[in-house]
């Protein structure tokens, strides 16, 4: 993780910020991430970003509950400690079906949110920085990464066309750390160039 | 190109011409503004059925289940009643939340987020009647399969009674998780709007550090749609099971196959009333009509109309199945059930569940909100009596005439249910209060295709032909 400086463009429609975001993706800006307010259908394509496979952790988890279900009950009626309930046989798979089943969606959604949270970076104590206070209201927030190469006038003029509502210039801190959200970062003197 | 369009015949699910930051800022008021006190008039009376609900307990635990109404014949009385009735209350927040989901049934954002948290918190209640009903209950652990210094001895896992210890974990875990990854994001806007420290940070906490990047609302999609695929089954599946707990047995007038689709569908009806009876309130409280508008109250006013009447055909079928039985208990049962000295409480069901509901066919009371906010407890104390004819006008006459007894409960069983109410209003008051208790972002979401601004600037386009309405809907994305 590193602190680096960000542009920043803020817009308060989908239809601009759709057409902004085409545009760093075209002009070969650096595009750091979009903030926006809720989920925004078609921005995850339009901004070249892979389908996730969080389903497939999901199907995973699921199977391992359904194994563990079947796998304890039947070792505990067949070899632990089997007992004789009325007559009926010791390994009997019909009984087992209703535990089967709910192992299987208690694992698969405990080790989908888990995953969630991993994939995210997200967990109490954790902190990222906020762009923008707005851009968990109505705000849809396009961030533009200041490399060493990239021109700031030009980048700020490039963005100012994009018809935004407001633009910044930011050094901030990309990833996450543990931290307050009622404490406010200083990073100009951690930020070298 | 994705050309969605939804007919405007349909009345708007948020009212007022609102914008984004409108949302917002309604929805997180309640949380910013100091508690009203009326507010600290409810929270405090529920404390106080809190306090007594706990008295009572401890009273039960200290002197032993004699204490409770209960005997050797009528082993489950008001504490199983109360377990049903609480579960199947629970229910309907996961079938709003998961069902209404995956039937892309738009309305549900409005009611979801306090829909969900009343099924946790009914779910919370329903599970300390069986516990407290074990009378050493310090040995509930044994439910669970964990190693022991008893062999290890195992729980029976062939037991419908210990299906449903998994079925209500499984049930009040998933439910949790679903509602608090919902939950993230509006924490995250809370906490951004937030002008103390304090609330900065404990919301910052609660977000779990949430930004919104288009990353992280990509995996929040995929997240609620699986949850939402696994939550349907297993809403089905829980009441199912509850209804094994007297199906599986072999006692005239629980040994039925009718009883799972019977129990879910009473679950829904009860569900659905009481959510309608807190939305009512939550509306008025807060002033939130413009969110949970008539057409949310209407749209679960249908639901239970429609649950009512096939919970009333479930009755009739019981009664005729037991006279095409031709098995004499099977008869007797339920001759005692309709005519027997609990008559009452079958005519209390029959007239809550069965009839009340039958005036949701006409809309104007559909949509009159003092009727729906009367009949939404009177379904609620119908379904109650439905739990309380299966279990105790079952149990009270067994094969042995010299076991049949008649049960009434003791203070310490009323307490305890009024406990559980106690608990309930307790956690939804601090719901209330410190959670948004509509879903923002979701509400966002469809502000555009469903909202009333989207309403009045499309209606123009309904009068166009259809090669002009082709070209606009073209140039709109």
């Amino acid at each position: 993780m590193a602190v680096k400086k960000f542009a920043i463009a803020c817009y308060d429609d989908e239809a601009p910020l759709f057409d902004a975001v085409h545009k760093v993706r075209h002009s070969g800006y650096k595009l750091h991430d979009v903030y926006t307010p809720f989920p925004v259908h078609g921005l995850d394509t339009a901004m070249g970003l892979k389908e996730t496979d969080l389903h497939i952790a999901g199907f995973i988890f699921g199977i391992t509950g359904t194994s563990t279900a079947l796998g304890l009950m039947s070792w505990i009626f067949t070899s632990d400690w089997p007992i004789n309930y009325g007559g009926k046989p010791f390994f009997s798979l019909p009984a087992m079906i209703p535990i089967t089943f709910e192992l299987t969606v208690m694992f698969a959604a405990v080790g989908m949110v888990l995953t969630y949270c991993y994939l995210n970076q997200i967990m109490p104590g954790v902190k990222k920085h906020v762009f923008h206070p707005r851009q968990s209201d109505d705000l849809f927030v396009v961030v533009v990464e200041v490399t060493e190469g990239t021109d700031e006038t030009e980048l700020m003029n490039f963005l100012n066309e994009t018809k935004p509502l407001e633009t910044d210039v930011q050094i901030a801190e990309e990833g996450w750390w543990y931290g307050r959200f009622d404490k406010e970062e200083n990073y100009s003197k951690q930020f070298a160039s | 190109m994705h050309l969605k369009y939804e007919s405007f015949i349909r009345e708007p699910l948020v009212d007022g011409e609102k914008n984004y930051s409108d949302v917002t800022a309604d929805i997180c008021r309640p949380i910013e503004q100091k508690p009203t006190k009326l507010w600290y008039f409810g929270f405090f009376v529920a404390l106080a059925f809190l306090g007594f609900g706990a008295f009572s307990v401890f009273w039960e635990v200290y002197w032993g289940l004699g204490t409770w109404g209960i005997n050797h014949t009528m082993g489950w009385g008001w504490d199983i009643t109360n377990f049903v009735w609480w579960v199947g209350i629970g229910h309907a927040g996961t079938l709003i939340s998961a069902i209404l989901l995956l039937f892309r049934q738009h309305w549900r954002t409005g009611v979801n987020r306090a829909a969900e948290a009343m099924t946790i918190f009914a779910v919370m209640c329903a599970g300390q009647f069986p516990i407290f009903h074990m009378g050493r209950v310090w040995d509930a652990m044994y439910v669970l399969p964990l190693p022991n210094t008893r062999g290890p001895l195992w729980p029976n896992f062939n037991s419908a009674l210990l299906w449903d210890v998994f079925a209500i974990s499984t049930y009040f875990t998933v439910s949790l998780l679903f509602w608090y990854s919902g939950l993230i994001p509006d924490f995250a806007t809370v906490r951004d709007r937030a002008k103390t420290k304090l609330r900065k940070r404990l919301y910052g906490l609660a977000s779990f550090g949430w930004t919104g990047t288009a990353k992280n609302w990509q995996r929040f999609e995929a997240l609620s749609l699986v949850l939402a695929g696994l939550s349907t089954p297993l809403v089905l599946s829980v009441h199912t099971i509850v209804s094994f707990d007297f199906a599986t047995s072999v006692i005239p007038g629980w040994h039925a196959t009718i009883f799972p689709p019977y129990f879910v569908a009473g679950a829904i009806f009860s569900g659905f009333a009481m959510v309608n009876t807190l939305l009512i309130l939550v509306r008025k409280l807060y002033r939130l009509e413009e969110y949970i508008t008539m057409g949310h109250i209407e749209a679960m006013n249908k639901v239970i109309v429609l649950t009512g009447s096939i919970v009333g055909i479930a009755y009739l079928t019981e009664l005729f199945m037991a006279w095409y039985s031709q098995v004499v208990y099977e008869q007797e049962a339920f001759k005692w059930r309709v005519m027997g000295p609990y008559w009452w409480s079958y005519w209390a069901m029959m007239t809550c569940n069965v009839v009340s509901p039958q005036f949701f066919w006409f809309k104007k009371l559909r949509r009159n909100i003092v009727f729906s906010f009367i009949l939404s407890i009177v379904v609620n104390i119908g379904m109650w009596f439905e739990r309380f004819v299966i279990i105790a006008t079952t149990l009270y006459r067994d094969y042995i005439p010299s076991n049949w007894t008649y049960y009434s409960p003791t203070w310490p069983e009323l307490g305890f249910y009024l406990g559980t109410f106690g608990l309930f209003f307790t956690c939804f008051f601090l719901f209330s209060k410190y959670f948004p208790v509509i879903a923002i972002a979701e509400i966002k979401f469809v502000l555009k295709t469903t909202g009333d601004k989207a309403h009045k600037e499309n209606l123009a386009l309904e009068d166009k032909s259809l090669e002009e309405f082709i070209e606009i809907a073209n140039h709109a994305h």
